[in-house]
């Protein structure tokens, strides 16, 4: 799927947020690569930095925030045909909002009717970006609006067209934000949790649309999102985020075949599977730390049951399991004990592999 | 649990054809559920599934008394609830009832103090004496749900979301109630969050034997928390039966497509499964033709004779 051409590329990114209470250090060192043509998830619990990361890369951090190293350079192919790198933090804001924003990175968030202007019709909405960054005529944008909203699976889109957002449901509203998104063609969309808000029948349905339209436009996608099912579907690369950083990186198989890190271990069995016949869902022991006080060692230490002595003293580097695939542990360093994968989970990975093998 | 339960003991909620409508305007009437019935036992887990406007928040609120139910008949304890509430049966119903509901912020009143939150119902039903008393109640109940006695004196934004939803599990819990309405008590939490509050419920459970009425879209989770459970569509209980006759056995072609878009955390199957789709309007069934089948043990499925032959053919 992939051709192997880096498009985004975010480098030790490191932002802080100032407060009443003090500096938060949300962001700690973060690196992440996206391939065109290929999706790319990042999962972690609410707080863990994951919709942060993607909001510096749009230029929508809160006023209090603060870049302290890093840079996201994105690639791509100027209006003459050059192949360009820009570093998106170094941009002014307005020629981040005039060439980029919407333009070529697009965004998806949560709540479609927070996302969307309740006095207008969805039909200017989704003309309203032809019109700032295509300069198109009306009626080249009328038509263009009427395809996409056809492309969205919305059925009499003529009708719909006219209609405000209050009258359509859910899912529709949905499928409306992901047509805003597609009408300036951006490289780059970013799901920022496009289902959480819809149930599972939608949900599947939304997924399949924007794995549909991604193969069809060659989009690159990141998917920032808590729910592992999710990943499952769409991924083919998976970051792990936890407390600013990223814990685990492999690609979709890796992670959820042979997670390395405890935390991922953690996520993987605190969601009941169809077959989980447990009496109690595993769930991880206490809370996200406070990132006002910064953690010493590995910020996962203190809910981690196969923490080492090393964990309080100093933070794993991301070690290599395979080409793909990283982990920040230090259960992986060469000199740690051995620690098998809790049994239940153990079992519910082997149960995993079995049902994939009758796909290969 | 629930078969043993089910010969020994009466119901604890029977619900019989409630039906619920709202009217919007003189000549537009919201019918958000239409004629549903079930049972609950004492502690046994009771869990509504559907996607959103098939009715189930609305058949808990009724239930609860939020709504007054359009006709139908709910009986709690033997006693009928569904109709002019005389002093007597509210009391009992207010206090062996509760519910916890969606969005933890949204339903603990911002300007009271947790321990207030809590408290409230003491007070009112006259289970506490004095301040002392209440006071430590509010504390042993805090301890149960894992958070700390000291917790009593904070204001609900002081707490983490998964905190908040253990605050509104306490609130319901202190009035040791008999019937705990759920209602997508879990879907604003975190995934690990969501598995320490349902452990939570189901410890609290076995220790207090009360029942829970689980409403929630999470299949995984419902089938996880539940010893049975209905689903719902469009106000219509389509299909009802044990957990494992559903899951297992699913007859109704909307349970079929609603079991088919539950997420696996199994990325080689997930890429090779495609989501069954179910149009209501261009499948041909009519809810409100269909008559309640039995298709073995407990198992309940709506539809005409004709639909059920070729449903199970």
């Amino acid at each position: 799927m992939s051709e192997n051409k880096t498009i985004l590329n975010i480098r030790d990114l490191d932002i802080s947020f100032k407060t009443n209470a003090g500096t938060v250090h949300a962001i700690r060192g973060v690196n992440l690569d996206l391939q065109k043509g290929e999706t790319v998830a990042i999962v972690g619990e609410s707080g863990s930095g994951k919709s942060v990361t993607m909001k510096a890369a749009m230029g929508l951090l809160d006023a209090n925030a603060t870049v302290n190293r890093g840079e996201i350079l994105y690639t791509y192919t100027d209006e003459k045909g050059q192949e360009t790198t820009v570093d998106l933090l170094k941009l002014p804001k307005k020629q981040l909002r005039q060439h980029y924003n919407g333009q070529r990175i697009a965004m998806v968030f949560q709540d479609p009717m927070t996302s969307l202007d309740p006095t207008m019709t969805i039909g200017k909405q989704i003309m309203e970006g032809m019109f700032l960054h295509k300069n198109m005529s009306k009626e080249a944008a009328k038509a263009r609006a009427l395809e996409l909203l056809q492309l969205v699976g919305i059925t009499d889109a003529e009708k719909r067209f006219k209609n405000y957002p209050h009258q359509l449901s859910g899912g529709m509203r949905q499928r409306v934000v992901i047509a805003i998104a597609l009408s300036a063609d951006p490289d780059i969309l970013i799901c920022d949790e496009p289902t959480t808000a819809l149930d599972v029948t939608i949900q599947a349905r939304i997924l399949e649309l924007i794995m549909d339209i991604q193969e069809n436009m060659k989009l690159s996608v990141i998917y920032i999102t808590h729910d592992l099912g999710v990943v499952a579907k769409v991924a083919d690369y998976v970051n792990v985020m936890y407390a600013g950083k990223i814990v685990e990186v492999g690609n979709v198989n890796e992670i959820f075949f042979e997670p390395k890190h405890p935390y991922t271990w953690g996520l993987l069995s605190a969601m009941p599977d169809l077959e989980t016949e447990d009496d109690r869902l595993y769930s991880i022991p206490g809370s996200p730390p406070n990132l006002l006080h910064e953690p010493k060692g590995d910020a996962f230490a203190a809910r981690n049951q196969f923490a080492l002595a090393i964990d309080e003293k100093a933070e794993p580097p991301l070690f290599q399991v395979s080409p793909t695939h990283w982990a920040a542990t230090w259960l992986l360093h060469p000199d740690a004990p051995k620690v098998e994968i809790p049994p239940e989970l153990q079992a519910r990975l082997e149960r995993a592999r079995k049902e994939a093998e009758k796909y290969l | 649990m629930s078969q043993t339960n089910k010969n020994l003991q009466e119901p604890l909620l029977e619900v019989s054809n409630l039906i619920q409508h709202f009217r919007v305007s003189r000549s537009f009437t919201v019918k958000a559920v239409n004629g549903v019935s079930f049972n609950i036992y004492p502690g046994e887990t009771y869990g509504l599934v559907g996607e959103s406007g098939s009715g189930k928040t609305t058949i808990g609120r009724s239930v609860i008394r939020l709504y007054q139910p359009t006709s139908g008949s709910v009986r709690f304890q033997g006693r009928e609830i569904a109709g002019k509430l005389d002093g007597e049966t509210r009391e009992v119903l207010r206090k062996d009832m509760q519910m916890i509901f969606q969005d933890p912020m949204a339903s603990l009143n911002p300007r009271k103090k947790v321990e207030d939150i809590i408290g409230e119902g003491l007070m009112i039903h006259g289970l506490a004496k004095d301040r002392k008393e209440r006071q430590q109640l509010v504390g042993d109940m805090l301890k149960k749900v894992g958070l700390s006695p000291e917790h009593a004196a904070r204001y609900p934004h002081q707490f983490s979301g998964g905190q908040r939803q253990r605050v509104g599990i306490a609130r319901a819990l202190i009035m040791n109630p008999k019937l705990i309405i759920a209602d997508e008590c879990i879907s604003a939490l975190d995934v690990s969050i969501q598995a320490q509050v349902v452990n939570l419920m189901k410890d609290i459970q076995e220790e207090t034997h009360c029942a829970y009425l689980f409403i929630a879209h999470d299949l995984s989770m419902v089938k996880y928390i539940s010893d049975r459970i209905g689903v719902l569509h469009l106000g219509y209980m389509v299909e009802a039966g044990t957990k494992e006759e559903i899951f297992s056995n699913p007859v109704h072609p909307y349970t079929k497509s609603l079991l088919s878009a539950i997420p696996h955390p199994n990325p080689e199957v997930e890429r090779h499964r495609t989501a069954v789709a179910y149009d209501y309007a261009s499948s041909g069934i009519d809810y409100a033709a269909g008559t309640k089948h039995s298709v073995g043990g407990s198992h309940v499925v709506l539809g005409t004779d004709e639909e059920i032959r070729t449903w199970t053919a």
